[in-house]
């Protein structure tokens, strides 16, 4: 059943092209529905998973002579990153309703995406999970290159050749585990069972690793992903941080980490103070969580604040992986849930609320603005995405973040610090976007209408709000999705190694 | 020479001998029926009863599938060649149904003819093992294909790609001849599997050496590797669009499969190993050193051109670049995966240029005349994205899994992960070819149509050919194992 969640997407960006295109309301429609059916088969998954165990949901031979398979799998992890998926998904189509220009062929590309997005989640064959990384791509380029504002070409293009140049590490670690294996198959249950020589995980590791986390935005790798998501259009903004970036984050748990763990053992010596790619790993994710909150701070663009702090929140996803213990990892799995969400959230106040209504994203220009007085209803959600955002209780970044920041107290205390300093540079850089966009008092109040906020931007800002606050109050409903993941079978390798 | 049997060699070649006398056919038809008839209805006779030949020749081969080798391995035909050939032939009725739709000559029954000829050639010099009919046929291939080159008349374009085709073929025909002389010295015969048995009693031979780098040397520019490759650009440019197809895709098959199999079945015992840890000398290194120059400079090179088919050529030399990988590792595996690899680019190529023969009549040639494409002729820009993008490797495009087949047999080869850094060094450039892919797919899709552009009106014939070559591109890449259990099987 859950496998439909991909057929239903690409099945969707089929009806999309072949609709008449001169009816963009049916079009629009015809999305929505198609991503609500997305989200309902996640949630129905979600709601019948008690097992915590890996679930089948199509196997077949694809490629025999190589043993490549057909095969979709979900545990709990992938299930929580689906239901991620589905949220994003219908919210974004939501904030894209007023889309007008070549409107067929934007849904087309984004239901392609997100059948994509959900492919890689689904995956438990390494080739075959690299195959949806890879379609997911070509549609971001469009969705930048075609609807996107500042610098649109050039952003596109460097995003896509961090993706591609990331993938191209992937695949050499791909090639390189389906030789050394010798057991003709990247069935990703085998391979997390068979033990890779200790030296050929020692540089595996890494390759696939940082393959993975270009798109996770690890620093210094991230510099696509600013770029990126001031160009794109909303709601590819929303799906760039919201779930993108969670795909290279996951590739990183679900391969890198699942497959390679003794890559993650000390080296035996050190150099410039580092022991492990445990250590080096974790002070770049420490440095893109400061580095990130701190160039977030001091920028103009509103749309580059957003982009810089999911920088900095995917840094807490990064060294939440490299913990290495559970309370750790299920943080970093929390964090990409719950960041997904509020990144939505802040990207679609920033750019369909306040940019496509006021034509500004310069903070300097938008304090000017009376804006609580003229959208309160954007006013109010971006203050909540912000409390999110900066991880206050009752939010699901609260749990997510604590959990991180608990299980790198475990394994390295000192980074734990710099990266709870992390939270307060974040706490600095909301407080300032928010005084500059709704709080300030403007000097001269030019009254004028603004367009307002519509249904559907409602219904998707109820929607994220509604997710980030329930997640936030009862973590324990993906909790228990996550953590017997973690202590199963499928981590076993990590477990008997490296498990603090 | 005693004991050849006459019924079975034509037999064996009967594929070979339809499309020959289908050539001849074509002639006579042309000049003896049509001359005066209109240039649309001779241009649709003459490549209907070229591409029935080639459909015959195609139903001759995969019914009658004879097996056998004659004299000393002049003729050889296995499986494995007749899986080529039949990959050949396809592409010939692909590339006679552009030309179908070509309008740039009145000697239409002379042109089919010569691609008719072309195509005998590259049959003939792949079911061989033989170094004397490997020169004549490439030898025969490459005057078929030097006319083609130049057959637009009136445009300058054409005849001086021509001539720098002529002037470079000569040249390596020369190269390529000495280094065969040589190889006859060492061995005393022109048969590859005798001169194998001479190269291993003395493999560190300096003349072995010498005849292996003019031989390889010779290839090279059959192939379009760097630095044998400055006619590439010239040529695909210059060309008749349909005359470009074929140099682009079929004689690449051809040539990279008789590379592969005179220093596969001829010169193995004299291999080395472009490993860096075990390194020895030999013909591996050498070539390892063409594939990393090919790649690079067919690469970067490519970033820089304004025009898609100089575009297209250069990146012709990268992709020859990631199949020489194939030759470095030299193994049954690789030798699959370059099949693979060199039939589905081959694909790709012709339908490239497909669309840029759908193109025609617009004058297209620079990057920026593909503005708004997307809107002009959906159906064409969609093609030649599926085209692009199977050339640069994405899945599930059937470019990606050629790539993906190579690099694991390159790991899996003998040297076992000594051949990682031309694999890293292809995964690096095939993200540079994203680049210049891009740069036209942009073009296509993000730019709008300049102001006055109207639809593009493309020829049924073309149509079929973009969208029949689009299907065989995505059907290969989602299902590699309709063709690799061929090859496997073949191989066997």
């Amino acid at each position: 059943m859950l496998a439909w969640t991909i057929y239903v997407s690409f099945l969707g960006a089929v009806a999309v092209t072949l609709a008449s295109g001169t009816s963009q309301g049916l079009i629009r429609v015809l999305a929505l529905l198609t991503t609500l059916a997305g989200l309902g088969i996640a949630m129905v998954a979600v709601a019948h998973d008690r097992s915590g165990q890996l679930i089948t949901l199509a196997r077949a031979p694809w490629i025999p002579s190589l043993g490549i398979e057909y095969h979709l799998a979900a545990d709990g992890i992938s299930l929580v990153l689906v239901l991620l998926t589905g949220i994003a998904a219908v919210a974004g189509v939501l904030f894209s309703w007023n889309v007008e220009l070549r409107t067929k062929e934007f849904f087309a590309l984004y239901l392609v995406l997100i059948g994509a997005v959900y492919g890689v989640f689904l995956s438990f064959d390494l080739f075959q999970l690299f195959v949806f990384y890879e379609i997911a791509i070509i549609p971001k380029y469009f969705l930048i290159a075609i609807w996107g504002s500042t610098r649109r070409e050039y952003a596109a293009m460097k995003l896509v050749l961090y993706s591609f140049a990331g993938s191209a590490l992937v695949l050499a670690g791909m090639v390189a585990a389906y030789v050394v294996s010798g057991e003709r198959t990247l069935n990703l249950e085998t391979l997390s069972h068979f033990p890779f020589p200790a030296h050929f995980q020692m540089w595996a590791f890494p390759l696939v690793f940082v393959g993975f986390a270009v798109l996770a935005g690890m620093w210094p790798f991230h510099t696509w992903a600013p770029t990126g998501h001031a160009a794109a259009p909303t709601a590819a903004s929303m799906l760039l941080a919201g779930v993108v970036m969670k795909l290279g984050a996951y590739g990183c748990l679900r391969v890198a980490i699942m497959l390679f763990p003794r890559g993650l053992d000390a080296w035996g010596f050190h150099v410039l103070g580092f022991g492990s790619w445990q250590q080096v790993f974790a002070v770049l994710a420490v440095i893109g969580i400061v580095y990130g909150a701190s160039i977030a701070l001091v920028q103009k663009d509103l749309k580059f604040v957003i982009g810089y702090s999911s920088v900095s929140h995917m840094g807490f996803v990064l060294l939440g992986l490299m913990t290495l213990n559970q309370i750790g990892l299920s943080g970093a799995v929390y964090q990409m849930f719950s960041h997904g969400i509020i990144a939505g959230l802040l990207f679609a106040v920033v750019g369909r609320m306040v940019y496509d209504r006021t034509h500004t994203r310069d903070l300097g220009e938008l304090s000017r603005l009376p804006l609580a007085k003229l959208i309160p209803f954007a006013a109010v959600t971006f203050v909540l995405a912000l409390m999110a955002s900066i991880g206050l209780p009752g939010f699901s970044g609260f749990i997510a973040e604590l959990e991180v920041l608990i299980g790198s107290w475990h394994a390295f205390p000192w980074m734990s610090l710099i990266a709870g300093s992390g939270i307060l540079i974040g706490i600095a850089f909301s407080w300032r976007a928010l005084e500059a966009t709704f709080l300030g008092e403007p000097a001269t109040a030019p009254e004028q209408a603004l367009p307002a906020i519509t249904l559907p931007e409602r219904l998707g800002a109820f929607l994220l709000l509604a997710s980030t606050i329930a997640f936030g109050l009862y973590p324990k409903l993906l909790m228990n999705l996550i953590l017997p993941v973690l202590s199963g079978p499928l981590f076993e390798q990590l477990r008997r190694g490296n498990w603090q | 020479m005693t004991g050849t049997s006459y019924p079975e060699l034509l037999w064996l070649t009967a594929p070979e001998i339809v499309v020959a006398m289908t050539a001849l056919l074509v002639l006579v038809l042309d000049l003896g029926l049509l001359r005066r008839s209109a240039l649309a209805f001779r241009f649709g006779a003459n490549t209907l009863v070229a591409g029935m030949g080639c459909l015959l020749a195609l139903l001759v081969l995969l019914n009658f599938p004879a097996q056998g080798e004659l004299a000393v391995g002049m003729l050889v035909v296995n499986p494995l060649t007749q899986l080529v050939q039949t990959a050949l032939l396809a592409i010939a009725i692909l590339v006679l149904l552009l030309v179908n739709s070509a309008r740039f000559t009145t000697h239409v029954g002379e042109y089919c003819a010569l691609i008719l000829f072309a195509i005998t050639a590259m049959m003939l010099l792949v079911s061989t093992q033989n170094l004397l009919v490997i020169f004549i046929s490439i030898e025969f291939l490459s005057l078929s294909l030097y006319i083609l080159t130049a057959f637009d008349k009136p445009s300058r374009q054409s005849a001086q790609a021509g001539l720098t085709y002529f002037l470079f073929g000569g040249m390596s025909a020369g190269i390529l001849l000495f280094g065969m002389s040589l190889l006859y010295g060492l061995s005393g015969s022109l048969a590859l599997d005798r001169i194998a048995i001479a190269v291993k009693v003395s493999p560190g031979d300096p003349l072995l050496t010498l005849a292996m780098v003019m031989v390889l040397a010779g290839f090279g520019f059959k192939i379009a590797a760097a630095p044998f490759h400055m006619w590439a650009p010239e040529v695909y440019q210059g060309a008749p669009t349909s005359s470009a197809a074929l140099v682009a895709s079929s004689s690449k098959i051809a040539g990279f499969f008789a590379l592969f199999v005179v220093f596969y079945l001829g010169l193995m015992g004299a291999a080395g190993s472009a490993a860096p840890k075990h390194y020895s000398s030999g013909w591996a290194p050498l070539i390892a050193i063409v594939t990393a120059i090919s790649m690079l400079w067919g690469n970067l090179a490519a970033i820089a051109q304004t025009s898609v088919r100089r575009l297209l050529a250069y990146s012709a030399i990268g992709h020859a670049g990631y199949m020489l990988i194939a030759l470095v590792v030299h193994s049954r595996q690789s030798l699959a995966a370059l099949v693979y690899y060199v039939i589905t680019y081959a694909l790709a190529t012709v339908g490239a240029f497909g669309v840029l023969a759908a193109l025609e009549n617009e004058k297209v040639d620079s990057i920026a005349d593909f503005r708004g494409l997307g809107k002009r002729a959906p159906g064409l820009a969609f093609c030649m994205l599926i085209f692009l993008l199977s050339l640069a490797g994405v899945p599930p495009l059937s470019g990606f899994f050629g790539k993906f087949y190579v690099f694991v047999s390159a790991l899996d080869g003998a040297d076992h992960f000594g051949l990682l850094w031309l694999v890293l060094l292809a995964l690096a450039m095939s993200v540079v070819s994203f680049y210049y892919y891009l740069k036209v797919l942009k073009q296509a899709y993000v730019s709008e149509p300049s102001a006055g552009a109207a639809t593009v009106a493309v020829p049924a014939t073309t149509r079929i050919a973009v969208w029949a070559t689009a299907a065989l591109v995505v059907l290969l890449g989602c299902f590699p194992d309709l063709l690799l259990n061929r090859i496997a099987t073949a191989l066997r």
